[in-house]
């Protein structure tokens, strides 16, 4: 039972890990792609990090939470490089298929 | 002795003293507390040698550290944080079926827009934890904060009404915020 449960997890973790990726092949400019790695991969990664909680917890006899502070520094350092990677692309003027917002869109934002 | 946190009575009656005395003994009483947990779940076990180490740690480091922390920080209401954990929790789950599907079905019909959120936060903790919630929950990333803290840039993945995001933002996210760490300090 927890073996399927497990497992269920486990995939799940996978295929948003690789969608996330998958993101970075198909989005089309710098912008976009900084949100398939960065965010699929939050919960991909959770899903990953729940089971194996569980798997070792049940395993080892004792209760695991090693996994808690994995989340934990992920959630830290995850939005600030996400921060800086988009503020270095601002200050660079990347490509962008979004209007840049120091030069505001004549109309709303659809070409 | 550093500049000790206004505390909310002004009258200099002896409990004022004494809880002085206290915040000059352990500065950030919350911040020991996660120093604490944090060693305990390092080291993995919770075992009393672990937990007397632990709570060493976790009151000599505010002191080490003090430079880091100006403002001391107090939770205000703590059944809002617990909601607002929620709503994050829910939202993180929500937005990366999102963009999982967006990124599936096609990056070619993504309206991707900036976006500008106008700031009620004042503190530096309390912007920066709205950055990353911002910046956690998918389809949306803070790229910048403007130089006078008023505006803070943020990119999103798909929009239609960019300005039904930003309402969305201000009510699910910095409301909450606001209350827990900000309220009373206007």
């Amino acid at each position: 039972m927890t073996d399927i449960l497990l497992s269920l997890l486990i995939l799940a973790g996978a295929l948003f890990t690789f969608v996330g990726s998958l993101g970075l092949a198909r989005l089309r400019d710098f912008y976009t792609r900084l949100h398939g790695p960065t965010k699929a991969t939050t919960l991909g990664v959770g899903c990953l990090l729940v089971a194996s909680a569980v798997y070792f917890s049940l395993e080892g006899g004792s209760l695991s939470l090693h996994e808690v502070l994995v989340t934990l520094f992920l959630f830290i350092t995850a939005p600030v490089s996400a921060h800086l990677l988009a503020k270095a692309a601002l200050h660079l003027k990347v490509k962008s298929l979004a209007p840049p917002p120091d030069r505001p869109a004549p109309g709303p934002a659809r070409d | 002795m550093k500049r000790l946190p206004q505390l909310p009575s002004r009258k200099k009656t002896p409990a004022f003293y004494a809880l002085r005395r206290v915040k000059a003994c352990m500065p950030h009483p919350l911040l020991s507390l996660s120093l604490t947990v944090l060693w305990l779940l390092l080291v993995n076990s919770f075992s009393a040698g672990a937990l007397v180490l632990g709570a060493l740690l976790g009151w000599l480091i505010p002191f080490a550290t003090s430079r880091f922390w100006p403002e001391a920080i107090s939770v205000r209401h703590p059944g809002v944080l617990l909601r607002f954990l929620g709503v994050f929790a829910w939202d993180i789950v929500r937005g990366s079926f999102q963009v999982a599907g967006l990124i599936l079905l096609g990056p070619a019909r993504l309206r991707p827009a900036f976006v500008e959120v106008p700031l009620a936060l004042k503190t530096d903790l309390g912007i920066s934890l709205l950055a990353n919630t911002i910046s956690l929950t998918p389809g949306t990333v803070s790229a910048q904060l403007s130089a006078d803290r008023q505006l803070l840039l943020v990119h999103t993945l798909n929009t239609d009404d960019p300005a039904a995001l930003v309402a969305e933002i201000k009510q699910r996210y910095e409301t909450p915020l606001r209350q827990i760490f900000e309220e009373g300090d206007a």
